[in-house]
């Protein structure tokens, strides 16, 4: 018997290495995927990289120009993520299962974050186009949208993942509704929300420079303008700082994180 | 007039019969009451119909003169607070200090707004510290619950129960969780509160000779039923197999002992 499951154990894994192996070669098959050629380019791809995008000292010239974008795409990120957060904590209280109202209004904000969520950042962008053209409020909007959805999620898992034992304890002390939520649920919860929101944070100010390009704003109008005017060390100085500004971002809330948790 | 008294309470789970079938009783002031018997016999569901956190399915429960199937949210909740509740896991917010968890007993007597902000009087301060010091944790005052040991969390939530002022405490397998050291420390701080604060003590064990060794009155139940109601000298043999079920030979007691010390 004990052999059996072994053996079961192994056949499952080969099947489903057999069953990746089909779907990885049927797919390059219909897509006509040239696998040599796209290796091959890659080397070409970073020959011409290290020659032509590369910032030089004539680029550092747009430095002035650049900084007030980068500052503005920061805190654009962070406005639209701390924004979000704070109705995404509404809405993860409604929708946890410890902490719901009632199976209403757990499915009603449950809903919205999965709506919210399932739309990617440039489509909510794009629409968002429409109505508000190409200006700041575009980007903020569509930043936090995106958050929204993810951040209510992630704070609900947060809570149930805190668990209903002191949540039964203050219930059964005679505390209300409110008093559970303000002195069990949040004190045991803040730290891992923070640290969701950290996180975020650090993904927006990312996905801040992609909708700036779609949306002629922030860090990504500025790579947008001098990538197509083929200004490539310009470009790829403006790369290299979100690439500085990305890294210091998350050092930071790292060691925020470490102090919190 | 007895201080709680329970007339053919019954609790069904989904139409299924009966996590509680028919039970009665009634506990004076100052009893010390285990409830005995094995897994799934319902010890925790009738604890938790005292309290309302169960809601029984048919019956009565009056906690010193009051018909609690009866009241209001509201006055549920004043009633919940002359009911002290301890847990096998503790259930305290480990991310909060010792004084924060005790104080979390008084929430029951704040209004809203008071109870969200922690706004608790000096009086109840003092009195938070004057049983945190009975339970031997002044040093442990301003640690965080998830530094201490199983033993001084449960002194914790006895501690948050007794700054309740209640005039009953429940315990749902306080010493389940807990070293036989810790157990010990644990059940006489529960005899003294019996003892020499009147307050009653109801509590559900699986330690026939713990149950034996602390209480004025055992009850043992089985499948929902009492079927033994007594005190602990009348407790034979032939009522633990009645208790237990057939699963008794198999039980690790020795009643002869308790009659030779």
């Amino acid at each position: 018997m004990r052999d059996d499951i072994f053996t079961k154990r192994r056949n499952g894994n080969l099947v489903f290495l057999l069953a990746l192996l089909i779907l990885s070669v049927g797919s390059i098959i219909i897509t006509e995927y040239d696998v040599i050629k796209g290796f091959t380019s890659i080397t070409r791809a970073v020959i011409w990289g290290g020659s032509n995008f590369y910032p030089d000292a004539e680029s550092l010239r747009i430095l002035p120009e650049i900084f007030p974008k980068l500052q503005e795409t920061v805190l654009m990120s962070i406005a639209a993520t701390t924004v979000a957060a704070v109705l995404a904590l509404v809405l993860s209280l409604a929708g946890s299962q410890t902490t719901r109202i009632n199976r209403i209004f757990s499915i009603v904000s449950r809903g919205i974050a999965s709506l919210f969520r399932n739309i990617p950042i440039v489509a909510w962008a794009m629409v968002l186009m429409i109505s508000f053209s190409q200006s700041p409020l575009t980007g903020y909007l569509a930043l936090f949208f995106g958050s929204l959805g993810f951040l209510t999620r992630a704070f609900m898992e947060t809570i149930d993942e805190v668990g209903n034992n002191s949540i039964e304890a203050l219930q059964a002390t005679g505390a209300g509704y409110f008093h559970i939520i303000f002195q069990a649920v949040l004190p045991a919860s803040m730290p891992q929300m923070i640290s969701w929101l950290l996180y975020m944070i650090e993904t927006n100010i990312r996905d801040a420079t992609l909708v700036g390009v779609l949306t002629g704003t922030g860090i990504g109008f500025s790579f947008d303008l001098y990538y197509k005017r083929f200004d490539y060390h310009a470009a790829s100085l403006v790369v290299l700082l979100i690439v500085i500004t990305v890294i210091v971002i998350e050092l930071v809330s790292n060691n925020v994180r470490r102090v919190i948790l | 007039m007895a201080l709680l008294e329970l007339k053919n309470v019954t609790k069904n789970y989904n139409n299924e019969c009966c996590a509680l079938d028919n039970v009665s009783f009634s506990v004076d002031k100052g009893e010390f009451v285990s409830i005995i018997g094995p897994s799934g016999a319902g010890k925790s569901t009738l604890l938790r119909c005292i309290n309302r956190m169960v809601e029984a399915s048919s019956g009565e429960i009056s906690v010193d003169g009051l018909i609690s199937s009866s009241l209001s949210k509201k006055k549920l909740r004043k009633l919940r607070t002359k009911i002290g509740m301890i847990f096998q896991h503790y259930n305290l917010v480990d991310r909060l200090t010792v004084i924060e968890n005790v104080l979390h007993g008084r929430l029951g007597y704040k209004s809203t707004l008071a109870g969200v902000l922690g706004r608790y009087s000096q009086e109840e301060k003092s009195q938070a510290y004057r049983i945190i010091e009975i339970l031997g944790l002044n040093e442990q005052i301003y640690k965080r619950c998830d530094q201490l040991s199983g033993g001084q969390k449960q002194r914790v939530g006895i501690a948050r129960a007794l700054v309740q002022n209640p005039k009953i405490i429940l315990c749902d397998e306080p010493i389940a969780s807990l070293d036989p050291n810790a157990s010990k420390i644990i059940m006489d701080h529960l005899g003294n509160i019996s003892k020499e604060m009147g307050i009653t003590i109801i509590v559900n064990l699986h330690q026939v000779e713990v149950a034996l060794k602390y209480s004025d009155r055992i009850i043992g139940v089985n499948r929902g039923k009492v079927v033994f109601d007594g005190a602990p000298c009348d407790l034979t043999t032939r009522q633990i197999r009645d208790i237990y079920g057939s699963e008794s030979e198999d039980l690790i007691i020795d009643l002869g002992e308790r009659h030779a010390g």
